[in-house]
């Protein structure tokens, strides 16, 4: 690759950051948005932690540009902690329960 | 598959299929496997702190719900900014090292460096209010006890990480502006800070939209 396409890819790649960094802080606008609505605790929890989700994939992929790394990283880390922090919400329904156990 | 190019240098030659790994089965540098490998284990360290959080959370009715709009929320949404904008600069540090401007990737880390602070600096008063008012680990004027304990565990270790991604930043822009460091240390120290402002967008939702103080 010739330095003066290096160059432009280089530019592309700030003006996707820039792209993602907008798209940041705009689900952050909905999430404060959302948090002044009045939603029962557990709906507004999956709400906005599958926002949170959303915008951590968005930094994983761009910010730290796993999207352009071989697959093979990817497969290799993101399996591991998708299934460690499924196995640790295993007991979280209990929550509810306990919610709903409660003397109101 | 330009920037792979980029990133992994003559690795990348090493397999030439996405599985054909060879010796370099990732075509990166061991450092950024490395530092992959340790965000990896504090993201499950941080996932269980989260996932106690929650817990907590919603099986308490009592919980607290302090934060009014201003401060406490303005001030949490203003560090969100100030944490998403310093990932932006630390892209453009790492962009700076790879194209060879020395000096260009110093200014840059230094930028990403008074933001990590302010954030810290801006954390340290909010909770600096919070004891005022009254919270204690086991303790507070509003509600279920364990509030404070939840609350200072886990902004604590995130500030924490904040903190040493300042110093660690530190070390490597001074090195770089000696020229004792490769691009790949620069991009290294840019996965941690862009973690540590990663771990922030859940706890931003979790601890304090959870807990805005309705009018």
């Amino acid at each position: 690759m010739d330095s003066a396409s290096e160059h432009k890819h280089a530019d592309t790649g700030v003006k996707i950051v820039m792209v993602v960094w907008f798209w940041l802080l705009a689900l952050t606008a909905v999430e404060i948005f959302l948090g002044y609505k009045a939603f029962e605790v557990n709906v507004m929890i999956v709400l906005l932690m599958g926002l949170s989700v959303v915008k951590a994939s968005l930094i994983i992929a761009y910010f730290m540009h796993l999207r352009y790394e071989k697959p093979s990283m990817a497969a290799t880390l993101m399996p591991a902690l998708v299934m460690v922090i499924i196995l640790m919400f295993m007991i979280f329904p209990d929550s509810f329960r306990l919610l709903a156990m409660r003397p109101h | 598959m330009a920037s792979h190019e980029a990133i992994g240098g003559e690795l990348s030659q090493v397999g030439q299929s996405a599985w054909g790994g060879g010796v370099a089965p990732f075509a990166t540098g061991s450092k950024k496997l490395g530092m992959w490998l340790f965000i990896l284990s504090d993201a499950i360290t941080f996932s269980a702190l989260i996932m106690a959080y929650s817990y907590v959370r919603v099986a308490n009715p009592q919980w607290p719900t302090p934060f009014e709009f201003y401060p406490g929320i303005v001030k949490a949404t203003v560090m969100t900014l100030i944490l998403l904008t310093s990932s932006v600069t630390m892209v453009m540090a790492v962009r700076a090292s790879k194209l060879d401007r020395r000096a260009s990737a110093v200014k840059w880390l230094v930028a990403t460096m008074v933001a990590g602070l302010a954030f810290v600096v801006i954390h340290a008063t909010e909770w600096a209010g919070l004891i005022g008012e009254g919270v204690r680990l086991f303790k507070n004027p509003w509600g279920a006890p364990l509030f404070g304990a939840a609350f200072f565990t886990l902004t604590g270790l995130h500030m924490t990480h904040v903190f040493c991604g300042v110093c660690y930043l530190a070390v490597v822009a001074v090195l770089t502006a000696k020229g004792r460091l490769t691009s790949e240390d620069v991009e290294v120290s840019g996965l941690y800070w862009h973690f540590v402002d990663l771990v922030w967008m859940f706890i931003f939702p979790l601890v304090y939209i959870m807990s805005v103080k309705m009018g």
